[in-house]
């Protein structure tokens, strides 16, 4: 892997930063240079909340991932606004439990993934952010299995350590969806 | 000292953290986008490790807090942005003139006016020329990664003693919100040994007096002079810039901050083109690293000034170089961030189209 | 009148720079004495403001600070929080405190700011030659209200004490003047005890001096201490407007 640049975007409240947090960490523990840059200020409170993740193994130029090769897509505002910013080949993950509507580029990949009905079925309401990155991190390989599990534990404060186990299993979930 | 563990964080907490390992113990602020994570943190922590945090009625009362604190001696600081700045204007002006040292970050946003919340570096001139009324300056420095938002902060607090005088982190909204890997410093203890400052003379020694106000014009512009020899032993010993494929460049890109890490990027997309490009970055925006860039003003065809301001800068890449080669200018404003192909852009124009 | 006694050692052996009949040298005396009195002078901080009262860094033998316009309760508040063992006061006059530097002042009250404020009320600016001052009375004739303050556009004055003493930081907001040696002696008092009050921690105190301005008033010595009695006291009565006691916090 030479660089890979994320775009996370969805609803306030779904995960997003943190989801955002795993991937940057995962990556840092891989050995790649990593930034997590959040979209911030009002649009945050209620809106739409997005966040770049770049992974490269040089230094980060801009942080502001504008043509992402990955998107994941968690409500239908943030794929109107990004689908066509996809770099050809890129890759799309719609959370298609809240996304009725499908990708209509076909120069890239489209998954569909109804990660909220998994993750509830599953008894991991809330979880489907973390669905979504075991489905991202099978389709990219973005770093080793175990490195995504530490970056999973570095994103969760000691207090909340009780949080792993659930978000574990919802990326196992992700994984073998 | 041992290389610490990376951890991620903001650069707004990171700039907190780093101030706390270098022995700042007093922290004045108002909350305002997009830094209010510096504060939030200094609140949390300051009182874990004996310190004071103080939330100020405005930032007019918080610079003079850090006034007053500097005043007694301290290692004190405050953050705001842009227009907290404005507010800060008096206030940092009594501060140089009366040489107290202290540490203001600056996480620029969109201006002027309220101006909005996105990334910025508009504040250049404010930072470097016009900080607030009268003949002087403050040390500018301009980090363009986490890890150096934390590097800086130790040295701005050192040289803000040695020359007594107030220091600058000018950062942005996207330095301060990003999270990148950081080796946080040893925690250090400073020595309380400022004689100068006024924190009660104990019967030893005649009174200090930490003031600006000399009426006799005569008395005030010698010590006005005073400091500006200081100002040029500064301008000779700190400057400081980071060259990247600079010396058998064509095109030099100058870029700090934030538009630095764009114009990274673009320098590489130009040497894949066949076109010759390196970069610039100043470190030290005041005193302006005019040595960096003079150096390369007999190879250089063109100098190509990139900036998220309408080229604030421009200027003191011309004076650098004494105007021999072309200086042009790219730049984004009001919030908006370049993007590595638009730099790209700017230097194949600069540069009369790609060669191979 | 006639002071006796030696110069206090807090009061450095320079000339004032105020006009005769001000009362800022009796006042500037008062302060000088309690800080004698309580052996503090080596741990005393002071904080100069803007107005006629910018130069008190020279006549102080304590260490001082000078503070931006109005910006003395800030800067105060900032060398306390730094050497919170060191006594730390302001001394501003009406335009510094209650104009420019309201707001300053009232979050300082607010919190409690373990500081003294020695606030010379003589319902004028000096420094800049006679204009209305916040505490400028209705009617009265400055530069700026030639035809006499008309409170229907300039507004009304501001009675400091009553104002500050509604906060719950403030341990002692006390109105005293200098107009006689009675009143002199209860001056010194509040002030004494102000310094007393912060040594144990109780939190903002402020001593309100109505004092006199004869050269902006246009008047003798003798005449504005006498128009200090007619119409200052009446509209700025003398007294305690808040002390939290020696039990209080």
């Amino acid at each position: 892997m030479t660089d890979l640049n994320i775009l996370l975007a969805g609803f306030g409240g779904q995960g997003i930063l943190f989801t955002g947090k795993v991937i940057a960490y995962a990556g840092m523990m891989e050995g790649s240079e990593v930034s997590w840059l959040p979209s911030y200020g009002p649009e945050m409170r209620g809106g739409t909340a997005n966040c770049s993740v770049c992974l490269s193994d040089r230094a980060i130029g801009s942080p502001l991932v504008v043509t992402p090769d990955v998107l994941v897509a968690m409500n239908l505002p943030s794929l109107e606004k990004f689908e066509n910013d996809v770099m050809p080949g890129g890759l799309i993950i719609v959370d298609s439990s809240i996304i009725a509507k499908k990708v209509s580029r076909t120069d890239v990949k489209a998954v569909y993934l109804d990660a909220s009905g998994i993750a509830e079925s599953n008894g991991l309401k809330g979880a489907a952010n973390m669905v979504i990155l075991g489905r991202m991190f099978k389709e990219t390989g973005f770093c080793s299995e175990e490195n995504l599990d530490k970056g999973l534990q570095k994103s969760i404060p000691p207090k909340k350590a009780a949080l792993i186990d659930s978000n574990r299993k919802a990326i196992r979930l992700g994984m073998e969806s | 000292m041992s290389m610490a563990e990376r951890v991620l964080m903001k650069g707004n907490e990171a700039i907190a953290e780093a101030a706390i390992a270098a022995g700042c113990r007093h922290f004045f602020g108002y909350p305002i986008t997009p830094q209010t994570e510096v504060a939030a943190y200094m609140s949390k922590r300051m009182p874990k490790v004996g310190g004071v945090y103080l939330q100020g009625e405005s930032e007019v009362a918080s610079i003079n807090m850090v006034l007053g604190a500097g005043a007694a001696g301290v290692r004190v600081m405050t953050s705001t942005s842009s227009p907290g700045i404005s507010l800060m204007a008096e206030g940092i002006s009594y501060i140089a003139g009366s040489d107290v040292p202290c540490l203001i970050v600056n996480v620029q946003r969109g201006g002027p006016g309220l101006g909005g919340i996105q990334p910025s570096q508009a504040d250049y001139c404010q930072a470097t020329k016009a900080s607030g009324h009268g003949d002087f300056h403050m040390l500018v420095f301009a980090p363009s990664t986490v890890q150096e938002m934390v590097d800086l902060v130790a040295g701005a607090f050192e040289l803000g003693d040695k020359y007594r005088m107030p220091a600058m982190i000018l950062s942005d909204g996207m330095l301060g919100q990003m999270m990148e890997p950081v080796a946080l410093p040893e925690h250090r203890e400073i020595e309380d040994s400022k004689e100068w400052a006024a924190r009660g003379h104990g019967g030893k020694r005649a009174h200090n007096v930490i003031n600006s106000l000399y009426i006799n014009p005569q008395e005030l512009e010698d010590l006005v002079k005073a400091r500006y020899e200081k100002y040029a032993v500064i301008k000779e010993r700190e400057q400081r810039a980071e060259e990247y494929l600079a010396d058998d460049a064509d095109i030099i890109v100058v870029a700090f901050g934030a538009s630095s890490r764009v114009s990274r990027s673009a320098v590489d997309m130009a040497r894949k083109a066949g076109i010759k490009a390196g970069l610039v970055r100043p470190i030290t925006l005041w005193p302006f690293p005019e040595k960096f860039l003079a150096k390369h003003a007999d190879h250089a065809k063109a100098f190509l000034s990139v900036e998220m301001s309408m080229g604030q800068m421009v200027d003191d890449v011309k004076l650098a170089i004494g105007c021999r080669k072309p200086v042009g200018f790219y730049g984004r404003t009001g919030g908006v961030i370049p993007t590595p192909k638009e730099v790209f852009d700017a230097i194949v124009k600069t540069n009369g189209g790609v060669q191979r | 009148m006639t002071v006796k006694g030696e110069r206090p050692h807090a009061l450095l052996d320079v000339p004032l720079h105020y006009c005769p009949g001000c009362t800022h040298g009796i006042v500037h005396r008062l302060v000088a004495e309690v800080i004698d009195e309580l052996g503090i002078e080596g741990r005393t901080v002071g904080v100069a403001s803007v107005g006629c009262s910018v130069f008190t860094y020279n006549y102080f033998g304590c260490d001082m600070v000078q503070a931006p316009h109005g910006r003395a309760p800030a800067v105060a508040t900032g060398v306390k929080r730094a050497r919170p063992e060191d006594v730390v006061f302001t001394y501003q006059g009406d335009g510094d405190l209650a104009a420019i530097g309201m707001g300053e002042t009232v979050h300082a009250a607010a919190r409690g700011e373990n500081i003294v404020a020695v606030f010379i009320n003589n319902a004028i600016y000096g420094m800049t030659g006679g204009q209305m001052a916040p505490t400028t009375l209705p009617g009265q004739v400055t530069q700026t209200t030639p035809y006499g303050r008309d409170v229907k556009t300039a507004g009304n004055p501001i009675r400091v004490c009553e104002l500050l003493s509604s906060l719950d930081g403030v341990a002692l907001a006390q109105r005293v003047t200098v107009d006689c040696v009675k009143n002199v002696k209860e001056a010194k008092r509040a002030i004494k005890k102000a310094f007393e009050y912060q040594m144990a921690g109780k939190g903002y105190c402020i001593i309100e001096v109505v004092s006199t301005c004869p050269t902006n008033w246009g008047m003798s010595p003798k005449d504005a201490i006498q128009w200090l009695r007619d119409n200052m006291l009446p509209y700025y009565p003398l007294g305690v407007y808040k002390d939290v006691g020696e039990g209080g916090q």
